[in-house]
């Protein structure tokens, strides 16, 4: 991990908050989303999607759909003749359009293309399928049991011991030392199981595309995701294109948290798009969104932890079954790796079993894996402060992971921030101000990795000495200012010469998908060192002019300078001078960087939330909520805390109300945002955000990611304040009234 | 599909009489939903918002006539209706949103014959009448009279209702209406319970209406509630009486609203604390020992 890329230094634009560049194009309604896009003789596509949780398909009859006047195209898996080689292409091929069963409720069965909704509808309508109905199963401890309807044989791996139901495909194990010997030395150990349902990112836009594909296998495709790289990537395997031949253009995104790092229909669209010869435009409607493409997973979870009475955690192990639904994969390793991440622990193991079960693929949702990680991790140890009498913080720091301490899954650390985040809790008003009677404060932590990955990012300095960024991450959190504001602080321009925009897959190399928070640090580290490129480029053309060594220039506030009185007496030469005589100097000037980034830096947050419980309704009010996270260097302070109060608002919905239910056929029962209750703007406090800077020494100026772990501790930061306001350990989420109700009278 | 837009009530039930697949539209908020989401594909929707009549709210026997097309937002803004019935306004600032209240009527609420529509069970606490326009001329039917299952309605082909009327408020009478939701707006009442009474010389109600909403496939008038407060102060045993008859009288489903054991719980919680603030406002005191 490179660790000599930061340098301190004072920032004249970034850790200001300048006004966001996309503001007037959005509150205006000019932006363009993915559905905000049409091309001349363009055709509606619309998806047939499965009525079963589980069922053969025996035949689909497309005839009559076919024969209505309007309908261009009708396809089914028949139609996509190339079979990936790849068994991931493969089960998105699968999940994009069902082979021999469909998997789940909502699964795609057939796809028409005409020239109206209407009629696509009509013919959506028209198109029979003979359905065997088979046994289904949604729950992931039922999907566990022997005997219970296997999702797809022979996808186990062999991580999975001997004597597990074919629908677990993976198992994975972490830690270290040795739990059994830690129990023994506990003063009391606490275990319990815990459950969580299975969540919506809950963004605002569903997913649409308009595609276009020829014959000559030429393509374009402009869709709303977090990824058009891998959208090209994906859609070129799964339809065997050459991913060059495809170009790829991300439109504005109305949110994604993880939902649209995948493919769900892209390849749809693009099939229509070549079968009838037209340009078709595919806009999922919100039921789809909901049973087709994927939430987060459920969990089922058992932790064991045991403390001496001075509060040291001596041993600790967890169990984490997460629901991967209808295809392999799952991040039930996440979980496993991210439970016990804040605490320095000598004794500890975890176990993931990625579940198979008959719901859609479920996807990533911010800090994927890490909330369901954490939330039975710090309510034991929120359980363990109250039975033993101690400060929940204190005892938090006692445990707390430090630089040097070994990671619960493997890595040492480098300079962390989780004891600057407990310590500002400490002594944060919040922290002493009185509780009323049926209240209750809930603290907890949260780790997330980060990450950095292939990415490319290349800044033009124009004619005139504006400056053009060109990167190829969909802009979700605010990016685009960052980066702005990355570029002018380094070559030392005012923001206002810099315009950034997200490229298209033709334009730039490789970049990773818009996730792991990875964008801020990986993409603003490229454009740093490309605007490096470009002020080596000036200097090398101020030395020319001069008669100089490049090596004697300097390049501070925007222009070249002699570096010393040795290198000749010249008046500065600014980038707008320099950008004039370019052509003559040796042409366009351009800088540009390509990296695959490493030291993301980890990232920890605490939080905490007072909640009052009304003992006759269950009914749970969230009273004061504060975060406070380590965001190495906040570049654009509004968005990191943007970022913090987004986090605990998803957290907060995830922990009081918002479940996928299922009904006993396997149908989901709440596909919209009326019954999947997602918090509105009056069920919340004002969230303060708590910014500390623990800089990276992974990045030039000290940058983390921020966006995902402000959604790792809400879960059990909330379940341990309900708990101590309702006097009952709560252990099931989302903990809705009916749940706390049920919860007070069985005491 | 037509849209019509009528100018008089004779119009609309010829309109209505014509056509079995027409549909009535007041504020839309429901029927416009269902014909997005592919529910319902009506011949006809008959606008009912330029006949003036339905339009008004007017003073009628020292009670209030309610046009079917008056949107729950004007309700809010009509100060003396608000203090004769304050709780039937208050259920009907509880619809949706700012947004839907703009549009949203009570007769569309009340039409649309949910168990879960938040005015229905605050209008039968009041008494109110719906008066009905149908091809054999008018009619007032009490509010409970109209839905009779989910949505469905004692309606006959060409009928509509043209307003809603609330009786003259009784000396020392106060109404309420509460409902729970897990959020705190934009949801559907889990359960809901209008109260109306009424007290005499002596402090003592005289008279009680008590209204269950969402707890059954209609909303339940509950006379076993009302009797647990006639002849009481409202004091607290005969409170617990309220929430006990209310959670016995409530016959709900489990889904994924809530379960039976919670609706049963709550609507007793909800009678209890509607029936206080309906006392308080008939100028009575609660929470007395009897
Ligand atoms: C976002 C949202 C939130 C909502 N929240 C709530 C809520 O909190 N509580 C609640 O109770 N409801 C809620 N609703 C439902 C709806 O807003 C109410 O039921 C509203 O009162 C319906 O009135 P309307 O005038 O819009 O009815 P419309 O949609 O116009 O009509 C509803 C039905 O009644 C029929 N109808 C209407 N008027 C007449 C008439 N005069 N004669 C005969 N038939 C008629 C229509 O044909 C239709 O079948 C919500 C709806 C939305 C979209």
């Amino acid at each position: 991990m490179p660790k000599d890329e930061y340098t301190s230094r004072d920032f004249k634009v970034v850790g200001t908050r300048p006004i966001r560049p996309d503001g007037i194009e959005k509150v205006t309604g000019k932006a363009r989303y993915g559905a905000d896009i049409s091309a001349p003789g363009m055709l509606w596509g619309a998806i047939l999607r499965s009525p079963h949780a589980h069922a053969r398909i025996k035949g689909i009859d497309t005839s009559k759909a076919r024969a209505m006047k309007g309908v261009k195209a009708v396809i089914t898996r028949a139609d996509f003749t190339h079979q990936p080689e790849d068994s991931g292409m493969a089960d998105i091929l699968d999940n994009c359009m069902a082979g021999d069963k469909a998997r789940y409720d909502g699964h795609a069965v057939a796809a028409v293309a005409a020239t109206s909704k209407s009629i696509a509808r009509a013919a959506l309508a028209a198109i029979e399928v003979d359905y065997e109905v088979l046994p289904h199963v949604t729950d992931v401890d039922e999907a566990m049991k022997t005997g219970a309807p296997v999702v797809e044989p022979g996808r186990q791996q062999e991580s999975v011991p001997e004597g597990y139901c074919e629908n677990v495909t993976g198992r994975s194990q972490y830690g270290h030392g040795d739990p059994e010997s830690g129990f023994e030395q506990a003063d009391l150990i606490v275990e319990r199981s815990f459950k969580t349902a299975a969540t919506h990112q809950g963004y605002i836009e569903p997913h649409a595309c308009l595609a276009t594909l020829d014959s000559d296998g030429q393509g374009d495709l402009w869709v709303c995701t977090q990824g058009h790289y891998m959208v090209r990537n994906v859609c070129a395997g799964v339809l065997g294109l050459d991913a060059g031949q495809l170009r790829v253009t991300a439109s504005e995104i109305g949110g994604g948290f993880g939902g649209k790092t995948h493919v769900w229909m892209e390849p749809t669209a693009l099939m229509l798009a070549r079968k009838s010869g037209k340009p078709v435009k595919l806009v999922l409607s919100r039921d789809e969104v909901f049973r087709a493409t994927g939430p987060t997973a459920s969990s089922s979870v058992d932790v064991k932890i045991g403390m001496t009475s001075e509060g040291k955690i001596t041993g600790a192990t967890a169990t984490y079954r997460l629901q991967a639904g209808a295809y392999p994969g799952g991040i039930a390793f996440l979980s496993a790796m991210c439970g016990f991440a804040p605490y320095d622990l000598e004794n500890v193991r975890t176990e993931g079993f990625e579940v198979m079960t008959n719901r859609p693929k479920a996807a990533a949702y911010r800090a994927p894996g890490a909330p369901m990680g954490a939330y039975p991790v710090e309510s034991v140890i929120d359980e363990l402060c109250q039975k033993l009498d101690l400060d929940p913080l204190e005892t938090r720091l006692k445990n707390a992971a430090r630089e040097g301490t070994r990671s619960s899954y493997g890595p040492t650390y480098p300079a962390i921030g989780l004891e600057a985040t407990l310590e500002a809790a400490k002594s944060h008003p919040h922290w002493s101000a009185p509780l009323g009677e049926n209240q209750g404060r809930g603290v907890a932590c949260g780790f997330w990795f980060n990450f950095g990955g292939d990415t490319c990012v290349s800044l033009m300095v124009n004619p005139d000495g504006t400056v053009s960024l060109s990167e190829g991450n969909p802009d979700i959190g605010g990016s685009r200012a960052s980066m702005t504001m990355m570029a002018a602080e380094e070559l030392g321009v005012p923001l206002d010469q810099v315009r950034t925009i997200i490229a298209d897959t033709a334009s730039l190399g490789q970049n990773e998908v818009t996730d792991g928070s990875r964008v801020t640090f990986a993409v603003g580290l490229a454009t740093i060192k490309a605007a490096r490129h470009a002020i080596e480029i000036m200097k090398e053309r101020a030395a020319m002019t001069w008669g100089i060594d490049p090596e004697a220039v300097d390049w501070r506030d925007g222009a070249a300078h002699p570096a010393g009185p040795n290198a000749g007496k010249f008046p500065p030469m600014t980038i707008k001078e320099i950008a004039a005589i370019a052509s003559n100097t040796g042409g366009p000037i351009a800088g540009h960087h390509e990296v695959n980034a490493e030291g993301a830096g980890v990232s920890f947050a605490t939080h905490m939330v007072d909640t009052e419980v009304d003992p006759e309704t269950g009914a749970v009010k969230v009273l004061r909520y504060t975060v406070f996270q380590d965001a190495g260097k906040a570049v654009h302070p509004d968005y990191v805390e943007g970022q913090f109060q987004g986090g605990a608002a998803q957290g907060i919905g995830w922990a009081i109300n918002e479940e996928y239910i299922y009904g006993d056929d396997g149908r989901l029962q709440n596909a919209g945002f009326l019954d999947y209750r997602i918090p509105v703007a009056s069920d919340l406090p004002m969230i303060e955000p708590v910014i500390l800077e623990i800089p990276n020494p992974g990045h030039p100026y000290g940058v983390r990611g921020v966006g995902e772990t402000s959604i790792v501790p809400p879960l059990a930061a909330i379940a341990n304040s309900v708990s101590r306001a309702a006097g009952v350990r709560l252990t099931s989420l989302p903990m809705s009234p009916p749940r706390v109700l049920a919860a007070l009278k069985a005491q | 599909m037509r849209f019509e837009t009528p100018t008089s009530v004779d119009q609309a039930v010829a309109l209505l009489a014509a056509d079995p697949e027409a549909r009535v539209l007041a504020g839309g908020t429901d029927l416009l939903v269902r014909l997005r989401a592919g529910q319902i594909a009506p011949s006809a929707i008959i606008d009912i918002k330029r006949i003036r009549e339905m339009t008004v709210i007017s003073q009628e026997d020292g009670g209030w006539r309610i046009g079917a097309a008056v949107p729950s937002a004007e309700m809010n803004e009509h100060a003396a209706l608000k203090a004769d019935w304050p709780g039937v306004v208050e259920s009907a600032d509880l619809i949706g949103s700012t947004q839907i209240q703009g549009r949203a009527t009570l007769a569309g609420n009340l039409c649309n014959a949910s168990p879960a529509a938040d005015s229905v069970p605050a209008m039968m606490a009041a008494r109110a009448t719906a008066r009905i326009a149908g091809p054999d001329g008018t009619r007032d039917v009490a509010v409970e009279g109209i839905p009779t299952g989910v949505g469905k309605t004692s309606l006959e082909k060409g009928e509509l209702v043209t307003s809603i009327f609330l009786p003259a408020k009784p000396a020392h009478s106060g109404d309420a209406y509460l409902r729970f939701i897990p959020r705190t707006e934009m949801d559907i009442a889990v359960v809901g319970c209008g109260i109306s009474l009424t007290l005499d010389d002596q402090g003592k109600i005289s008279d009680a209406r008590v209204a269950l909403g969402a707890v059954a496939p209609t909303v339940i008038l509950s006379q076993s509630c009302a009797d647990t407060l006639i002849g009481t102060a409202g004091d607290d045993a005969a409170l617990d009486a309220l929430a006990a008859a209310a959670s016995a009288e409530a016959k709900p489903i489990d889904d994924k609203r809530g379960t039976i054991a919670f609706r049963k719980d709550v609507v007793g919680v909800l009678a209890k604390r509607a029936a206080k603030i309906a006392i308080t406002r008939a100028g009575g005191k609660t929470g007395g020992e009897t």
